[in-house]
This record gives C-alpha cells, structure tokens and sequence, in this order.
C-alpha cells in the first residue's frame, strides 16, 4: 500500500493531475445522497456543503471536492441547503464517498435528526457505560464498551 | 360420460375394479379440499400483509444499496484479468417454501456461475443465506460450501442480519478477490428477476486503475470502508430478496386457491351428478319391484 502511494506521488503525470482543481466538468452542484438503511434523507439532492466527523477528522465538503472515501465516526453531520438553511444528523458510524462526478455518498449505519435524541438519556447511558469499563474483562468487551462511551459522549457533546 | 361406461365394459385380466366413486368417497374429497383452499388463502392474506411491509422498507434499502454500490461502478473497479482469482459467490433465499420458484431461480444461478467459473480454472466458494438454498445445493455442490445461515425470513432482515453474516463470512478466513451477491431483484408484484451485485476485496479495490484519482486512502481506512460496504450489499440483497419471495408466495398462494375452487367446482357437479345416480337407481328397484309384485 505504500509502495502504491510512492508510485502515484513519482508519476503525476500518468492520471488525472491531482493539482488545481480542473474546472468543474459541467457539475457545479454536487448530488448528494444521505441514507440510512431504513430511511432516506437526501436522494441526488443538490446541497451547498456537507460537514462530517471522520475517523482522520472533521471536514466540510462543496462541490467539486477531490475525490475520497472516508470512514465515519459517531458525531454530528450538518448539511447546508442551497437556500442556507442547516440541518443536523446525529451518525454512527459509516462511510462517506466522494466520486469524481462530484456526486457524494453518505451511508450511515445509523442516523437521526438531532432534535430527535434526548440529551438526558444520553447522559444516563454514558455513565452506565464508563461504570462497565470497569468490569469489562477482555479485548473485545473492552473495546465494545469503549465504542458505547464514544458514540455517547459524541451525542452529549452535539446535544450541548 | 361416454368415458366412463366404456371405462365399465373394458375390464379385461386384471382382477381391480375400479368402481363409480361412492357418495362418501366424494364427500371426504371435498371437505379436504375446501380445508385447503382455506388454508391457501389464509397464507395469501399472510403473504400480502408482509409484502406490502417489505416493499414500504425496501424502498430506503433500493437508494441505501444503490448508494453503496455506487463506488464500483462509477470507478469501474474490476479484478485483474486472466489471473487465477478466487471467487466468492453469496447466494441469497430464505427458509421457507411454497413461494414458486424463488429459490430454485438462485440456485441455477449460483450452478452456471459455478460451471463457468470452474470451467475457467478459478476457484469458488459458495455463501447460502436460508436453508432452503443450502438443501438444492447440498445434493451436488456441496463441497463448494463455505458458510451456512438458518433462521432467514420469519422475520424482516435487519442490518445486523447483514452485519451477522458479513462478520461471519470475513471470520472464516476465505481470501476471495472478487464475488457476487446473487438475489432475486424485485421489479413488481407478479415479477421478480435473478440478479446479481459485484463485491471486491480489499486489495482489488486498492490495486484497481481508477483508485488513484481518490485521495489519500490508507488501509485502515480502505479496509473498514470495504467491510462496510460488504455488510451494505448484503443487506440490499437481503431487502430484494424477502420482497420478491413475499410476493412470489402471495401469487402461489392466490393460484392455489384459485385451482381448488376449480377442484371443488367440478367435485360439486360430480357430487350432485352421483347423488341423483344413487336416487334414480333406488327408484328403479322400487319401480321394478312393484312391477314384479303385480
């Protein structure tokens, strides 16, 4: 993999160029799809950007973005209307692909508008699992409950 | 009629006879099939009600799925040509049966691609999701069984049934370098069609042209993203799949009962074309015993 790396970085000239950006090939907008698998929020809807939490870190993305995948964390996914208006998702987990067409999909294990989490279970949920850290006895109990105190110390914080 | 009688006279050597059936006879016939077709239409009702269900949550599955598989195709990722490559193909049914030919239509699929593949030299290895797969294929594939999966369709497939089978397939240490999801696509209430949906591994997904123009992927990241999109296809399979059975056993279920009020039809006219035999027989004795007496 990264001898993959080496040899695309030592032969820029053999692939689409990755410098300033080429002019956008006739997609301006970007068709964004926001699901999870049992509901849809956004279907090839044309939005003006997208912030995500990613395992490498939060970024915002516009149209005509370089292409990636990344993978999601458990935090807050705003996506900014073409008419200004935001709106908040509360995610997972999941991935997050961005295409050479400027098309970007977003699959979510799990999403939820934030005015649909309640801050207080969130709390009560967060406690129980930082007490079963303790107990947890081996790796993989371990990690499942470090992946509980995550997902919900990222829904208190986006609640806050 | 006619058949009948010359049925009677003909009644050469062998010692059976095979009598006009009796009142009773056709009466029990009846009753068993009247039984039936209450049961065929309660399972039709049974059938429309989860379909009708299946369909409102495939609906965000078809756009979830085809999201998911949407990196494949708009990189056109494929495996290296020509070389030997091991396949893996995960065929998708369920459990239960009176659906038509929903899990036969698979199971040729998964054959012909097992024929081709192994025709070609490659190595396959076979996923069933749901017995009923596993038992047509038991008989002749069986040793390109690789992972077995019960308990499918009593209930709606969920993404933890996906993510279930995905854990499971990745933990039995297969390296596969390209395969297919096999399922039967929904198109509408009378129709259903085979199709399949490609899956890659990791280091074919890494290795292929188009992957360059993405930007700074390492493994980690690739490699999660892969299982993801794994467990994704799956479950779209899955969605397809219960639809499509759902409304192949709701039309099973509707012509089996149609062909019993057929039976029960004809029975009926039977039943009563005997009953006046029996009548006019007595009225012949009684008639020809009179006759005598006078």
């Amino acid at each position: 993999m990264m001898a993959a790396r080496f040899l695309r970085r030592s032969i820029p000239v053999l692939r689409q160029a990755r410098c300033y950006a080429d002019a956008p090939s006739g997609s301006s907008q970007m068709s964004f799809t926001f699901a999870s698998p049992t509901q849809v929020y956004f279907k090839e809807a044309s939005v003006k950007q997208v912030d995500v939490p990613t395992l490498t870190g939060a970024f915002g993305i516009l149209p005509a973005h370089v292409p990636t995948l990344q993978v999601l964390r458990p935090g807050v996914v705003t996506v900014f209307n073409d008419d200004g208006s935001a709106a908040k998702f509360f995610v997972s987990s999941g991935s997050i692909t961005v295409n050479a067409d400027s098309s970007v999909q977003l699959l979510a294990e799990e999403a939820f508008p934030l005015d649909q989490l309640d801050v207080a279970a969130a709390k009560a949920n967060l406690e129980k699992a930082q007490s079963e850290m303790a107990s947890a006895s081996d790796e993989a109990a371990r990690a499942e409950v470090q992946i509980n105190i995550d997902a919900n110390e990222a829904i208190v914080k986006a609640l806050e | 009629m006619f058949a009948r009688t010359s049925a009677l006279v003909f009644l050469p050597q062998c010692g059976q006879v095979r009598n006009m059936a009796t009142l009773k006879d056709i009466t029990i016939r009846l009753k068993s099939i009247k039984n039936i077709q209450k049961i065929t239409k309660s399972m039709k009702m049974v059938a429309a009600a989860k379909y009708a269900r299946a369909e409102r949550q495939l609906k965000p599955a078809r756009v979830y799925g085809n999201g998911a598989v949407a990196l494949y195709e708009k990189a056109e990722i494929k495996a290296p040509e020509g070389v030997a490559n091991k396949h893996l193909l995960i065929g998708v049914s369920s459990d239960r049966g009176l659906c038509g030919a929903v899990h036969s239509n698979v199971a040729k699929a998964i054959k012909a691609k097992i024929a081709t593949l192994t025709g070609e030299g490659k190595e396959v290895m076979v996923v069933n999701v749901g017995d009923k797969l596993r038992n047509i294929l038991q008989r002749t594939h069986s040793n390109y069984l690789l992972l077995s999966c019960k308990e499918v369709g009593r209930k709606p497939p969920t993404f933890t049934d996906a993510s279930i089978v995905a854990t499971e397939l990745l933990n039995m240490g297969y390296e596969f370098d390209q395969g297919a999801v096999i399922y039967n696509r929904f198109r509408s209430v009378i129709s259903y069609k085979t199709d399949e949906k490609p899956i890659f591994s990791i280091d074919t997904v890494a290795n292929s042209e188009n992957m360059g123009i993405y930007d700074d992927i390492d493994a980690d990241v690739l490699r999660n993203y892969q299982e993801f999109a794994l467990v994704n296809i799956i479950y779209f399979g899955l969605k397809e799949s219960t639809t499509s059975e759902q409304s192949a056993r709701m039309t099973a279920m509707d012509s089996a009962s149609k062909n019993a009020s057929e039976m029960i039809d004809k029975l009926t006219l039977t039943f009563n074309r005997t009953r006046q035999a029996v009548i006019t027989k007595e009225l012949i004795e009684i008639i020809s015993g009179a006759a005598a007496l006078t």
